[in-house]
């Protein structure tokens, strides 16, 4: 395992502790959520979503507000839109996240343009977009929590009814299930959580916590519970180890620190390499005694 | 049969989907624990009547009535050609304790009931051996027995399969209809099962339901599956021939009578089987 932080400092200093519990949150909400988002083919949906939140980030800045409320407000705006919508057709919902994707970048471009001329907040588009969490203000914390929970309390409430749509929305709809207040409820939840990873690894890199450690998780778990769980220890593992490893990089390169969005990327997607390893050896191994049983 | 005891009673049931219609009059019953083969070709309506048996289609005209709470998850439902996927991590127990309680909110509490009737069933299918493999590896007849344990576990008075030996082999479709037979007695569910060949369903149908471009006959396969009844309903000669043991249904002078039918209805020209 890694070493722990050579640096006293570490844990007296404010704006760590700060990233540790942000990032925290947003690694748990994010694991739990990604898992039934990837389940649902959704990623693409996903990225496109916390893309979007950037321009509302962007707004934030610009007006000074609370940069969470920013990202949160434009996320939920737009998957509420995207499931008012409701194109079942796969391939039309692929064509509209896309257009909206890129339009709500555009929009990012503007207003981060606005915020570089005319804002006092300098640095503004490198937050937004690739995320600062050692920047973060603290009085972000008791929102980020609020979000935190309302999105597991989501999760949860959907988990049975989710797993009987991800395997087909006819078996569900046949068992009762109204799989429009799933997927709506699903839609939110995923708002909440690409809001709290744009706070913490930035709108573009938020893909990469939702769908890295679920993505892994679900190659290795037997079971779902399994897989929510692999799924959050990969993703705690890399936003902690990445904070860290970013704190250490302030004496790799005196003065200048690393980016913590980097390191925690890099580690997840090591985790998604390693998984895909273990999991093709794994059935390799299956096979080859499934062949040799004659069964 | 009095309505109030049968397990299904369709009566007079008309769809039609984008000005095409569907379903004409469609009425039959099935009583409590009988096997009902749905026979029909591509685009004779069968995905269609069983869809607005579960409530997704809407009829125009005609009722569907079902036993006092057979609404609302009380039908177990096996849909078409459906190929779970491997990336799920459901194994085959899970997916049947999903169609135990799937329905319900919040993760499920470990509960023994829930799993000795979650065995149980995956027993009465046959599914022990890959209970606790992925569901989305396993070969299609397998996903199938599953497939069936999971709309069976609610014990359901009325279970509907679409379609459910399209991909199997000869041995694997005799295998599951043979189960199916066994379980609608065991658990006293009408079972209605849709096929567009009626040969491996012969052994095993108390009744059948035959639709040929949107309207149907239903009976006994011996009073249905002749030629004059056949005839009458395709509105064209068909000839009801058994060889080596198996029943064909063939027009007789094919090519003159499509002609005809697509003459007088453009849009069905779907042959007879």
């Amino acid at each position: 395992m890694m070493a722990m932080p050579s640096n006293p400092g570490f844990w007296a200093n404010e704006p760590v502790r700060v990233a540790l519990t942000v990032g925290a949150g947003a690694a748990l909400v994010c694991a739990v959520v990604g898992c039934a988002t990837v389940m649902r083919r959704q990623s693409f949906a996903g990225h496109a979503l916390a893309d979007v939140s950037s321009a509302g980030g962007s707004a934030a800045y610009l007006l000074g507000l609370n940069p969470l409320l920013g990202f949160l407000g434009m996320a939920a705006a737009v998957a509420g839109l995207m499931e008012w919508a409701e194109i079942r057709d796969a391939r039309e919902r692929d064509l509209l996240t896309g257009v909206v994707l890129g339009a709500g970048l555009g929009l990012t471009a503007l207003l981060l343009y606005f915020d570089a001329t005319l804002g006092s907040a300098s640095g503004a588009a490198v937050a937004v977009l690739f995320g600062s969490m050692f920047t973060i203000p603290p009085t972000i914390v008791p929102l980020a929590l609020a979000v935190a929970v309302a999105a597991l309390v989501a999760s949860a409430v959907i988990y049975r009814p989710l797993l009987v749509s991800a395997l087909s929305g006819d078996l569900a709809r046949a068992q009762g299930i109204r799989v429009r207040a799933v997927t709506l409820t699903h839609a939110l939840a995923l708002a909440l959580a690409v809001s709290l990873a744009a706070m913490t690894v930035g709108a573009i890199l938020a893909t990469a916590l939702l769908i890295g450690p679920a993505a892994a998780a679900l190659r290795l778990a037997r079971r779902p519970a399994q897989a929510l769980g692999l799924a959050v220890l990969i993703g705690l593992g890399a936003t902690w180890g990445g904070i860290v490893l970013a704190y250490e990089s302030f004496y790799w390169t005196p003065g200048r620190g690393w980016p913590v969005s980097f390191f925690i990327v890099t580690l997840i997607f090591a985790a998604y390499l390693l998984s895909s390893w273990v999991s093709s050896r794994d059935r390799t191994l299956r096979a080859a005694a499934t062949c040799g049983e004659g069964a | 049969m009095s309505p109030a005891s049968a397990a299904l009673t369709v009566e007079r049931a008309c769809v039609g989907l984008g000005g095409r219609q569907i379903l004409r009059e469609v009425s039959f019953t099935l009583a409590p624990g009988e096997f009902c083969g749905l026979i029909g070709s591509n685009g004779s309506g069968k995905t269609t009547l069983l869809r607005a048996i579960l409530g997704f289609v809407r009829l125009d005209s005609g009722h569907i009535r079902l036993p006092d709470g057979a609404a609302g998850g009380r039908i177990g439902y096996v849909p078409q050609k459906i190929a779970l996927d491997p990336g799920l991590p459901l194994r085959a127990r899970d997916v049947v304790a999903l169609g135990l309680d799937g329905a319900r909110l919040g993760p499920a509490l470990p509960s023994r009931r829930r799993s000795e009737q979650v065995e149980q069933m995956l027993r009465a299918v046959g599914a022990q051996g890959f209970a606790d493999q992925r569901v989305g590896l396993l070969s299609g007849g397998q996903q199938q027995r599953v497939l069936v344990a999971h709309a069976l576990v609610r014990r359901p008075r009325l279970l509907l399969l679409d379609e459910p030996l399209a991909n199997l082999d000869v041995r694997s479709a005799a295998e599951i209809v043979a189960l199916l037979r066994r379980l609608s007695r065991e658990y006293g569910a009408a079972v209605l099962l849709s096929a567009h060949d009626m040969n491996p369903l012969l052994p095993a149908m108390d009744r059948i339901v035959y639709l040929a471009h949107g309207s149907a006959v239903a009976g006994r396969a011996e009073e249905v599956v002749r030629t004059e009844v056949l005839s009458e309903l395709y509105g064209y000669h068909v000839d009801v021939v058994r060889v080596h043991g198996r029943v064909v249904v063939v027009a007789a002078e094919a090519s003159d009578q499509i002609r005809a039918a697509v003459a007088r209805d453009p849009i069905h020209t779907a042959p007879v089987p």
